[in-house]
């Protein structure tokens, strides 16, 4: 069966998955498209990492199908283009890190020159490593070469299962950059992380797992409502504003089209501005929300 | 392709870890030993006739081969838990196996280069001995290349049976359990030899069937008899049939055939195990 090329980068309807008796996995469906990245949240045991090893094949669903750029996965060559950062991130220790990425281009079945193998250690920060052994690696290094090891066969499809579990603060910022290039490079992403922040500031849609479900998805805007404008004012006549939050002298509006004009407008009906300032619920915040507030909703 | 390319890591990852060094070391051992063993037979019975010195080179070459058997089986039993449940427990295998590869290609490419591992261990450390056999008391075994080829063989149905139990339980387990069936069968065979050496059939059947069931001694009664002198069972006629260390007749193509029918039967269920596990 030939790969349409068109086809969402990840396709997934209704997988499930149990543990003996414990449900890990209940009727998960999403999509990543071409290009996009996908943030996967939800506190620990909400099933994330099992979609992602049902998705990349490593785990057999109860049921459910999952098609990746465009083929079923259980077709070996629906993996020719797919880069994998796993969460329990292990190399052969007696490889060099060099040889380490020989074998997965090998094995990807991938023409990557010399000079690119390079250039993925060097991306990592591993360029001068390249020819020591794996086993003699901190935990944090382990997990650059992982990422390095995710990128070096050209992907189409990245998926990183908690990629800077092990990093320092700088690690993570390194990790960020990539995560963005990616997405300039049009790469789709997967990402499961802990770091909301980190989701927030890359993904364009994020899927919010609780206890083997899907609580909810969409864009950021989507899940963080329309983007809202916070005033301090006095002297404000009944009315003007029309629709908003008061509390004391603070006012919240539904974010207009221009702010200056409408501080210029509030200035003109004699009202004192003291403040103006753009507001949006975190996405911490929306997650906790969600998961704390409404655990029934969606079930 | 992705045969030879995990096996090839097969091989390396055996070449690099311990295991090679500690192989080397105990052979090396056991060289050095039968050496000085043999030039002690030589010596002491300086008045053997050729007839003589051929039957303690033949009992005696039997006994230390036996034990590079036991060094083969061991080594590769140990190398192929960690090699297949070592990479599922670490995390290993999850990065490799989302490669465009199909599960039962690395775990054919793993048994490849541990059957190669193995045969090469055997034949380095026969020819060895059978040369240090040949400068101490002249005796050269009849059949040297069909004796090394059932030891590989034997060494290649007890991986295979390591690498199956390494697609269920834990890498340690694994050996532990392979090696402990191997040495039951042993000791089963034993018992059988001196069934029939007492002409009791019931007991005789023990060894037959566990030959059936584990065919490594099986295989290794047929080395065995690979390496002893023919004339030596005529010379000693009866009554040493139940001695572990001779084989009073060759195997027959039937027995031959199964063994490699269970290695293949053993082999593709340890796929079939693989194929379904949860990574």
């Amino acid at each position: 069966m030939e790969a349409v090329t068109d086809s969402p980068a990840v396709w997934a309807s209704h997988l499930r998955k149990r543990y003996r008796k414990r449900v890990a996995v209940d009727g998960v469906s999403f999509t990543v498209a071409r290009g996009e990245v996908l943030g996967l949240l939800g506190p620990n045991g909400a099933g994330k990492t099992t979609v992602i090893k049902m998705m990349l094949g490593l785990v057999r669903p109860d049921a459910g199908e999952v098609m990746l750029l465009g083929r079923p996965n259980t077709d070996p060559r629906s993996r020719e283009r797919v880069g994998y950062l796993p969460e329990l991130f292990r190399y052969q220790p007696w490889l060099t890190a060099g040889e380490v990425l020989a074998l997965h281009v090998r094995l990807a079945g991938v023409a990557v020159s010399d000079r690119d193998r390079r250039d993925a250690l060097g991306l990592v920060g591993l360029a001068d490593r390249a020819g020591d052994r794996v086993g003699g690696f901190s935990k944090g290094m382990q997990q650059r070469l992982g990422l390095a090891v995710a990128l070096v066969a050209r992907p189409e499809l990245v998926v990183l299962d908690e990629p800077t579990s092990a990093l320092d603060p700088l690690g993570r910022a390194d990790v960020r950059d990539l995560l963005l290039s990616l997405k300039q490079r049009r790469v789709a992403v997967l990402l499961n992380s802990h770091l909301i922040g980190e989701v927030e500031r890359v993904c364009d849609r994020v899927l919010i797992l609780d206890r083997g479900r899907v609580a909810a998805s969409g864009t950021l805007a989507e899940l963080l409502g329309r983007r809202q404008l916070r005033l301090r004012l006095d002297n404000v006549p009944d009315g003007l504003l029309g629709p908003c939050e008061r509390n004391g002298d603070r006012y919240t509006v539904a974010m207009p089209d221009d702010v200056p004009a409408l501080v210029a407008d509030l200035v003109k009906h004699g009202v004192r501005v003291h403040a103006v300032e753009p507001a949006r619920a975190t996405l911490e915040e929306r997650l906790l929300d969600i998961l704390r507030t409404h655990p029934e909703e969606h079930r | 392709m992705t045969v030879l390319t995990i096996a090839t890591l097969t091989l390396r990852e055996a070449s690099r870890r311990r295991v090679l060094r500690s192989l080397a070391v105990l052979t090396v051992l056991l060289l050095a030993l039968s050496a000085w063993g043999f030039s002690r037979i030589d010596a002491e019975f300086g008045g053997l006739t050729s007839g003589e010195a051929k039957v303690a080179g033949s009992t005696v070459l039997n006994l230390v081969m036996f034990g590079y058997s036991l060094i083969a089986a061991l080594g590769t039993a140990f190398l192929a838990g960690p090699s297949l449940a070592g990479e599922v427990e670490s995390g290993i295998a999850l990065a490799m196996m989302t490669r465009p590869i199909r599960r039962w290609s690395v775990l054919l490419g793993k048994w490849l280069g541990l059957v190669a591992f193995g045969s090469g261990f055997v034949t380095v450390a026969g020819v060895s001995q059978f040369l240090i056999v040949h400068l101490t008391v002249g005796y050269w075994p009849p059949h040297p290349v069909t004796g090394l080829l059932l030891l590989a063989g034997q060494t290649a149905a007890l991986l295979t049976l390591g690498l199956l139990f390494a697609t269920a339980i834990s890498p340690m387990a694994s050996g532990i359990v392979a090696v402990g069936l191997f040495g039951a069968t042993w000791i089963a065979g034993v018992v059988g030899s001196v069934g029939e050496a007492l002409g009791n059939p019931s007991v005789a059947q023990i060894g037959v069937v566990s030959r059936m069931l584990l065919p490594t001694d099986g295989l290794w009664r047929g080395a065995m008899n690979a390496f002893q002198d023919p004339a030596l069972l005529a010379q000693i006629g009866t009554g040493v049939e139940e001695s572990p260390f001779l084989s009073m007749a060759p195997l027959t193509p039937a027995y031959l055939t199964w063994a490699a029918i269970w290695t293949l039967l053993v082999l593709g269920l340890a796929a079939l195990g693989f194929h379904r596990r949860d990574l």
